[in-house]
């Protein structure tokens, strides 16, 4: 059933905030060392208790919570860069990985770790670089001489640059011939969240807060480019300028999810659907839940990356696609006609 | 509110000009029929006039103001438009498309006023969609989506209603009674401009004409003035016989087939 009404759509949205933060505080009780729900919350808001040993606390602070917050981090961006391009190109099977935006992402990280020694200031610069000259270049080739998008163009030539991006990063790992190196760009192309740290958080946080609010100003224009181009602009919303605000914001977000934690996909594209199919397509409501959603998504699927196989980590990415990609087949042969 | 084109030129391609010096008046408060063959320029005519396309010269007044200077969305407080086919992504629902006519009047923020609720309800009135308020627009007839886009149009509460060729797709119910809502919004004061294929539609809904062919005006008037046999047969090709019926008093415009075998 979906919701439509806006009361029941605000609903919606508080309850999945508290389900939010219930993430958070199960996100740094599960691990290797289950630490109870009090110490967490104690240690948190820096409670003074004997009780809780320094250990646990060191561990909430400084071990659990950057990684969760990091996935609540990524998971956001990827999920509202994800349902911000559907709603630009009106499909929804658009999506960071699809235009070959995270691709280029993490060829750009590749050449940062291989020629810069990947430090925190040139890895998320040559990731969006990376997802920028990506993203530039699916766009220009999807325009045609008229000016016009076409859907179909556009993700041809997002499948086609992926491919060169990925070939150019297997290329450079050839190149790399091992070592530590290597591992650093795999960790990139598998993706996960095992390099938080409070650094990482903190030049993240501000450029996913910042996009994602500045996405939030552009959903009312959203709405009306479902109408299409010239429709949107008969109810008083300029297309171009909304395109060009768009493809800056979703490369960055998609850019710096990437630099921070290498390709983790699906989120982009199953959790807007799934938002979809319970909130509506209206992008008042769908963005702030995209965005709440695919923070508690992430932090979920990390909590399964670390204990599946503990003491060894999977990469998220592999739970990521292992649930995003079989629950994304059944909305396509059971919605098939209205996806 | 005067709509006024002066002039225009307009080309998609180096090529060819898909309008070529073109003029036209619509007085405030009535209806005007653009009448032509197929490719003879009337959706870019409209296109133009409403602000999506720029024309190479010539501009567009309305009351006097040329639209290059008012931003898209001051233009959409005051002119509307129903596309002949429209693609709408997502699944939204009928009430929701119909909301998106308040964007232009409203802060990006606002919630939904009173005021809002009220000019919605009043458009889906008119255009007749009430019924189909929570239907999905993917799950109407292609006649009552035409309908929703009318009264997304008029959610605009527009003083300038431009239409391209809205009943191409509709039976004759659905014609008649679209065409009816239409021509009661010019009664009540607002500026239509429709393009058609019917000609005898025409005649009954506009209360002026403009035949276009090629690119260019060919002659604007009155129906009676512009419908006459000798004007459909140079720019359409076709022989017809054009009169005035008895009981609507309307000019009315009857094609001659070939083909039958004579009696």
């Amino acid at each position: 059933m979906t919701v439509r009404s806006h009361r029941l759509g605000l609903w919606v949205i508080w309850s999945l905030l508290v389900l939010l933060v219930a993430s958070v505080v199960a996100g740094i009780m599960v691990g290797p060392v289950m630490i109870p729900a009090r110490t967490v919350i104690a240690s948190l808001f820096d409670v003074q208790d004997d009780s809780i040993s320094a250990i646990h606390r060191i561990i909430v602070l400084q071990i659990r919570l950057p990684r969760v917050l990091l996935g609540l981090l990524v998971g956001s961006a990827l999920a509202v860069s994800g349902a911000a391009m559907q709603g630009v190109f009106g499909n929804p099977l658009a999506s960071p990985y699809i235009l070959g935006i995270a691709s280029g992402a993490t060829a750009g990280a590749a050449v940062a770790i291989l020629f810069a020694s990947g430090s925190l200031l040139f890895l998320p610069m040559g990731a969006f670089i990376g997802a920028s000259v990506a993203a530039l270049a699916v766009f220009r080739l999807a325009r045609g001489s008229d000016g016009r998008t076409s859907v179909l163009t556009l993700i041809l030539a997002g499948v086609a640059i992926g491919a060169l991006f990925s070939a150019l990063t297997s290329f450079l790992l050839f190149l790399s011939s091992g070592g530590e190196k290597l591992s650093d760009v795999l960790f990139w192309i598998m993706g996960g969240l095992g390099r938080a740290s409070w650094t990482s958080v903190a030049v993240l946080a501000p450029i996913v807060v910042a996009g994602i609010s500045a996405v939030l100003y552009f959903t009312r224009d959203l709405n009306a480019l479902a109408l299409g181009e010239e429709g949107a602009q008969h109810v008083g919303v300029n297309p171009e300028s909304l395109y060009r605000w768009l493809l800056v914001l979703t490369t960055l977000l998609t850019a710096s999810a990437v630099a921070m934690a290498g390709t983790i996909g699906f989120i982009g594209l199953v959790v807007p659907h799934v938002m979809r199919l319970l909130l509506g397509p209206d992008h008042r409501r769908l963005i702030p839940a995209s965005a709440l959603v695919g923070g508690c998504f992430l932090i979920w699927s990390d909590m399964a990356a670390r204990t599946v196989l503990a003491p060894a980590e999977l990469p998220v990415g592999v739970i990521t696609a292992f649930f995003g990609a079989p629950f994304f087949l059944y909305l396509l042969k059971t919605r098939g006609a209205s996806l | 509110m005067r709509i006024e084109a002066r002039n225009l030129s307009f080309a998609y391609s180096e090529s060819s000009l898909a309008l070529n010096d073109v003029s036209l008046e619509v007085p405030s408060g009535s209806a005007s029929a653009l009448i032509g063959p197929n490719g003879s320029g009337k959706s870019t005519l409209l296109r133009v006039i409403s602000g999506v396309l720029r024309p190479q010269s010539g501009a567009v007044f309305l009351d006097g103001d040329p639209i290059a200077r008012r931003s898209t969305r001051d233009l959409a407080r005051h002119l509307a438009m129903v596309e002949q086919e429209r693609a709408m992504g997502f699944d939204f629902l009928v009430r929701e498309v119909v909301a998106l006519g308040r964007i232009p009047h409203r802060a990006r923020f606002a919630g939904q006023t009173q005021a809002d609720v009220q000019t919605i309800r009043h458009a889906m009135e008119l255009a007749d969609v009430c019924a189909l308020a929570n239907r999905s627009i993917h799950a109407i007839s292609g006649g009552e989506r035409q309908r929703v886009y009318l009264a997304l149009a008029l959610a605009q509460e527009p003083a300038v209603l431009l239409l391209d060729e809205p009943t191409t797709h509709l039976d004759l119910r659905h014609q008649t009674e679209f065409m009816s809502i239409v021509r009661q919004q010019a009664t009540e004061g607002m500026t239509v401009l429709i393009a058609i294929h019917d000609l005898t539609v025409a005649a009954q809904v506009a209360d002026r004409m403009a035949l276009m062919g090629d690119g260019q005006m060919i002659v604007a008037g009155t129906p009676g003035d512009v419908l006459t046999a000798e004007n459909i047969e140079s720019t359409f090709g076709v022989r017809a016989i054009v009169g005035i019926h008895p009981e609507l008093g309307s000019t009315y415009v009857l094609p001659k087939l070939a083909g039958r075998r004579e009696a």
